[in-house]
């Protein structure tokens, strides 16, 4: 049934849309009206690429102080534009920012949310939601008004249709006491190498590695392989690697061809943001290990043996 | 400086997990269940500002009788004292019901600061600070990576997909926490005996005066249809390497993938 007004909280980074939210638009055009909801300046290009991928309408609130204050000032206006308009549903995405103003949302309007969804439909009128990593399951909404819902990355391929959208501006006034988280300055920190969530190739490391010097060995062999090298939430806790490396639910979600994990045990973590992967090659000592229920191909063996000679292999072959 | 810090007492990360399909809810075997790792960097980054600045940290958690383990822990950590929120009635609440239980045990307290993780380890959905610190019409300062506490205003650098911004605002507020904040201290044995003498105020749904209707189950909006476990158990290829013997078959595999 594609009857549904479906709202997609829509970010604006850089001047552009984020990928993420132009991903949320495929699911919002297949269930019905696609709208988006861009609280925060945002130039003509940036709002005919909305449209270019499916929204028909964008409600476009351009007041600097929504990108200044982040969550409050946005939570509270969502809330007055779902009063006056009544959207069935409303799309979220995995950025830090869209959590916390769905978050703030959900105390404000005292609704339901289903967080980490990886598909969303109705079935005979009532929400399904499949949702997870490890776990899965199916979740719907009972006594909550507008359905909220916040999607994971790359659920959806994000598409350009061709359409343009009617702009429409957000009028509700920002009340001065949401006014208190502010922004005082904002870095952007380069990184090396190439891009995790664009690499068709990642090699990965955790703990097996035993300390953070043998991480070379990791990023060899992802050079050796043309990839980018990534790791586990446990390694970048334990400070070996940046922050920028980490696979996993608190960090990048990827989906390249292939993922080999050299010393990883398979945290559900970690799982979550690499089980998308096509193939996944796993090199970890204990035969028991969780990360070998998922490999294509799964190696008992020492990593440290095994990486650097496979490096090798491949950079003599 | 009263800092107050959530804590979640879950299932051991490293070990396997387990869903109950009756009840639709994770399995918690308190012997393999531990005060959830994301919450030390908390405890932690509170500790600090209050040997700093003085004050106390006090540590607040929600679940079964077990989960006073994870508060030990935190008191062995160093929180002077701490908040056990049990209640049969209180079981199967989702996130917002989860946070109306913290909030009206938070507003007792009057705190400066709050500090949450950003998310749980076992449930992940990073949806009870925001919705506690909209409960608590308190600004909501997020995913801190470093953070400073200076003449009753908090200023952070809150991580982003491209780096960071420094985000400040009064206190008292809200804010979370990541893993790059504070490296959590090791209690010793000293103080972990120490800590079951402080004292943990527990709290039913009555004393804490919130409606059973609305947390729990009973309030619950998200309604679980179906679960399960899935073990994608892959029908892939598993050998045994020695002595860097396998490397053959690895590069042989890459080149059927078409990737080397």
């Amino acid at each position: 049934m594609a009857d549904k007004r479906v709202w997609v909280w829509t970010e604006i980074v850089d001047g552009a849309a984020h990928r993420q939210s132009l991903e949320l638009l495929t699911p919002a055009r297949a269930l019905g009206r696609a709208e988006a909801v861009v609280l925060g300046p945002a130039d003509g290009d940036a709002l005919a690429s909305i449209g270019n991928h499916g929204a028909q309408v964008v409600h476009h609130g351009d007041d600097p102080r929504y990108a200044e204050y982040l969550a409050e000032p946005q939570a509270a206006t969502l809330a007055t534009m779902i009063a006056n308009d009544a959207p069935d549903l409303i799309l979220f995405s995995s950025t830090p920012s869209a959590r916390d103003v769905v978050s703030r949302l959900v105390a404000k309007l005292d609704a339901g949310i289903v967080a980490n969804a990886t598909d969303v439909g109705y079935e005979r009128d009532e929400l399904r939601v499949p949702w997870g990593a490890e776990t899965t399951g199916t979740v719907t909404l009972r006594d909550s008004k507008p359905h909220l819902v916040q999607i994971r990355p790359k659920a959806f391929a994000a598409e350009e249709v061709g359409g343009q959208a009617e702009v429409q501006p957000v009028t509700v006034a920002i009340e001065d006491r949401t006014l208190r988280t502010k922004v005082v300055e904002t870095v952007v920190e380069e990184s090396e190498g190439p891009n995790l969530e664009d690499a068709a190739i990642i090699v990965s490391g955790g703990r097996g590695l035993g300390q953070p010097e043998n991480y070379t060995l990791v990023e060899e062999l992802a050079k050796a392989l043309g990839g980018a090298p990534g790791a586990t939430r446990a390694i970048v806790d334990a400070g070996w690697v940046p922050y920028s490396h980490q696979v996993g639910q608190t960090g990048k979600t990827v989906k390249p061809t292939l993922y080999v994990a050299c010393g990883i045990s398979g945290a559900i973590q970690h799982i979550a943001g690499m089980k998308g992967s096509k193939y996944i090659v796993a090199i970890n000592r204990d035969p028991d290990a969780p990360i070998f229920e998922l490999a294509d191909l799964g190696v008992v063996g020492d990593v440290m043996t095994i990486v650097p000679k496979l490096t090798e292999q491949l950079r003599n072959g | 400086m009263k800092i107050v810090v959530c804590a979640k007492h879950v299932p051991d990360p490293n070990m396997p997990m387990e869903v109950d399909t009756g009840t639709k809810r994770l399995k918690r075997n308190p012997a393999q269940s531990i005060l959830d790792p994301s919450d030390e960097y908390g405890i932690e980054i509170a500790l600090q500002i209050v040997e700093k600045q003085g004050g106390e940290v006090v540590v607040l958690t929600m679940g079964p009788a077990a989960a006073e383990d994870a508060l030990r822990r935190a008191m062995a950590m160093g929180a002077e004292r701490a908040i056990h929120l049990q209640d049969d009635a209180l079981a199967g609440s989702d996130a917002l019901g989860t946070a109306k239980a913290l909030a009206a045990a938070i507003r007792a307290e009057s705190p400066d600061l709050v500090v949450c993780a950003v998310e749980s380890t076992d449930a992940y959905t990073g949806m009870v600070p925001g919705a506690l610190a909209e409960l608590l019409d308190l600004p909501q300062v997020t995913f801190a990576r470093s953070l400073a506490v200076d003449s009753g205003k908090i200023t952070v650098q809150r991580a982003t997909e491209t780096g960071y911004q420094t985000v400040e605002a009064q206190l008292p507020a809200l804010v979370t926490v990541t893993a790059s904040v504070a490296e959590p201290r090791y209690p010793s044995f000293k103080l972990m005996m120490q800590a079951k003498k402080k004292p943990v105020d527990g709290k039913d749904a009555a004393a804490l005066g919130v409606d059973t209707g609305a947390i729990g189950e009973a309030g619950a909006k998200e309604e679980v249809l179906a679960v399960e476990l899935i073990r994608e158990e892959k029908q892939g290829v598993k050998i045994t390497d020695e002595g860097g013997d396998s490397v053959e078959q690895i590069v042989a595999y890459l080149k059927k993938i078409q990737v080397a």
